[in-house]
């Protein structure tokens, strides 16, 4: 079985913080990690690896130190990598990103495609099914269990009130959760050989895709600001009876929307 | 694509087992705005098999001018294929300028596919939607990086303008029985190929057991509540906002609930819409990790304790006197509705 796992590396968010005079995001001296859920994606490919056999690879758009990621994926026990990188995809929403990464996905051929369910960083979730719909696969998002069999897979697929053990034949695209497992380590031997392994790097030039769907050019959404929530304004303290307070407090609610 | 030819709002009205759920509501809420703002028709999409009349009915009653109703045996349980397929036919049907989806795990699934399909863009769980002035545009503002940032996000050249919302963020309607508003059906053929996930075994649970880290709501209790008995009747808040309850590290020690349930530095980080420090003092270790929740509301005896700081409203009371006043007040917010 040949599983793909498609993998972003992203800024540990627990650490990112704000500029308190820019309002922008520190960046600087943040370390970048693998995505949890593609993490646990891929810790779930490599347990069907060492089960029943298999070739993972590990796929990752971005800029060149997006290399990092794919070696620790290597360290991990992956067996092969793939960076994309290009100027040329640069500035993609999830639609632009999902037809780059779906052309090299048609490139490299695959059984199994593992996604995360969502990126922490873009937090939008949509980059999965949309690379499903691009390769016209089935897909199942929100997997938190696991299972090949004959030529499918079956997987527990979480909802907010319950879920749904669902089977689905080969080829398809999966999402994963982080919870699904607890990742290996790297292995001390497999670090020093991710170091010694190559790194296949694909530009434009190395896969089928129209440039007018790529990049910023071909990405229907713009985004037009980003700021922060900015600082909070300070609140109010009211000495009152307790019914008073009550009133105050389900007023506050309700222009919060929350009630 | 001639932009112009896109007019409306649609929003997909969700429904499971047969209830329409709430966010087809808040989504028919935010709709109405911004199809009142256009001067243009506001649809509800109602995708399922068997749906009694009511619940077209309710969807106007909430703000629909016209209900489609898409009905097969495929899609009486929710399914990628069949649901995408339906959607994309009322786009191509109605050709909506907007599209609103509840960024519920069947929305987040669904919307995706169909922007793919259609080739438009899709913005990920929105709590700001607004018509810009001139352009027309629909300006859809969304947090990202875990909060940290908010991004406003356009899709100017291509249509329907689509975005998913995040649920309880919107306001619904006050529902009015004496709204007009008509019903259509829509034939889509599901056919066997497009059922292409075979789903083996269905499982409903009440409300899953949550983490406090994913909770929209949280009512966090100190050692200001007294006993046990006190604490308990938190939940009773927690029960009418959907929240959880959660507590301090003096309350885990007395052993009044378990630490899975402790928010600061030695327990959980929590980012809430909003957290209640209910008889909660407020030391640095606590603050720690609920200081970046949304909303504050703080109860506390003493005026001068620190968790005040933090509030957005405090109130300077008896804890064990608000919670029940509280339960009671927000009783009668939800009858009003
Ligand atoms: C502040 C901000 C807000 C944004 N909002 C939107 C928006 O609302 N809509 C929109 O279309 N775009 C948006 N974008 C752009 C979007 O973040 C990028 O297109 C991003 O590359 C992919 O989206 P994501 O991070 O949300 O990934 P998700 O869709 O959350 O990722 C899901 C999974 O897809 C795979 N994947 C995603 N990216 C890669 C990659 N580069 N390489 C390999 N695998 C990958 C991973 O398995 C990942 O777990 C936004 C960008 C910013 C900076
Ligand atoms: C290394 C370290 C790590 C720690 N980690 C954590 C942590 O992760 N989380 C955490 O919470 N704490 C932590 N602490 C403990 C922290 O310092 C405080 O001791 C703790 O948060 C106090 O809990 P409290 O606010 O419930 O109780 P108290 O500080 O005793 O406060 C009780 C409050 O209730 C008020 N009150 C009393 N009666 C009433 C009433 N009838 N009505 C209304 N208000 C009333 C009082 O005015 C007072 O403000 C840590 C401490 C250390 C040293």
């Amino acid at each position: 079985m040949n599983i793909v796992v498609c993998m972003k590396q992203v800024p540990d968010t627990t650490e990112v913080k704000i500029d308190p005079v820019t309002g922008t995001l520190i960046r600087e001296g943040i370390p970048s990690i693998i995505n949890p859920d593609d993490k646990g994606g891929l810790e779930a490919a490599l347990a069907l690896k060492d089960e029943l056999g298999a070739k993972v690879t590990v796929l990752s758009m971005g800029p060149p130190q997006a290399d990092l990621a794919l070696r620790e994926a290597l360290a991990m026990g992956a067996d092969e990598a793939v960076l994309l990188s290009d100027r040329a995809f640069g500035g993609a929403d999830t639609w632009a990103t999902s037809t780059t990464i779906a052309a090299a996905l048609r490139k490299l051929g695959f059984d199994l495609i593992v996604c995360g369910r969502q990126a922490i960083d873009g937090d939008t979730a949509q980059v999965g099914p949309q690379i499903a719909e691009h390769l016209g696969l089935p897909h199942v998002s929100y997997v938190s269990e696991l299972e090949a069999t004959e030529g499918a897979v079956t997987v527990k697929r979480v909802f907010e009130d319950g879920y749904q053990r669902i089977k689905v034949k080969l080829p398809c695209l999966l999402t994963a959760l982080k919870d699904m497992n607890k990742p290996r380590y790297m292995s001390v031997a497999g670090i020093f050989d991710a170091y010694k392994r190559e790194v296949k790097v694909w530009g434009l030039a190395d896969i089928e895709v129209d440039q007018d769907n790529i990049g910023l050019k071909g990405s229907p959404t713009r985004v037009k600001k980003s700021f922060t929530k900015g600082v909070k304004s300070a609140g109010k303290v009211y000495e009152v009876d307790a019914k008073e307070g009550a009133r105050i407090i389900v007023e506050a609610l309700k222009e919060k929307y929350v009630i | 694509m001639n932009i112009s030819d896109y007019k409306g709002v649609m929003v997909f009205a969700e429904q499971r087992r047969g209830t329409v759920q709430k966010i087809a509501y808040e989504l028919l809420g935010v709709g109405r705005r911004i199809a009142d703002t256009l001067e243009e028709p506001l649809l509800a999409l109602l995708v399922g098999h068997g749906l009694p009349d009511s619940a077209a009915a309710e969807l106007i009653a909430q703000g629909a001018d016209t209900v489609v109703v898409v009905d097969d045996p495929a899609l009486e349980v929710y399914m990628t294929e069949p649901y995408a397929k339906a959607m994309t036919a009322a786009i191509e049907r109605y050709k909506p300028g907007i599209v609103f989806t509840g960024a519920t795990t069947i929305g987040r699934d669904l919307a995706p596919r169909v922007s793919a399909r259609v080739r438009t863009g899709l913005t990920a769980d929105c709590t700001g939607l607004e018509i810009e002035d001139g352009t027309r545009n629909l300006l859809m503002t969304r947090p990202a990086f875990g909060g940290n940032i908010m991004a406003t996000i356009v899709c100017p050249e291509h249509r329907p303008q689509m975005s998913t919302v995040r649920p309880g963020v919107m306001r619904r309607l006050e529902r009015d029985d004496s709204r007009k508003g008509s019903v259509e059906k829509l034939a889509v053929k599901i056919e066997a190929k497009d059922k292409n996930v075979e789903i083996l075994e269905v499982v409903v649970e009440k409300a899953a057991k949550k983490n406090i880290e994913e909770a929209n709501v949280l009512i966090s209790g100190g050692r200001g509540l007294g006993n046990l008995d006190n604490f308990n009747k938190l939940q009773g808040v927690a029960d009418e906002l959907g929240g959880l309850v959660s507590a301090s590290r003096a309350v885990v020690d007395a052993g009044w609930v378990g630490q899975d349930r402790q928010v600061g530095q030695t327990g959980k980080t929590v980012r809430p819409d909003v957290y209640f420090a209910c008889g909660i003092s407020g030391m640095i270790q606590h603050v720690a990790g609920m200081e970046d929740s949304d909303f504050i509301v703080a109860i506390n005896k003493n005026s001068a304790a620190p968790i005040f700081e933090y509030a957005d409203v405090g109130i300077v009371a008896d804890i064990n006197k608000v919670v029940p006043a509280l339960v009671e007040e927000l009783k009668a917010a939800k009858a009003a509705r």
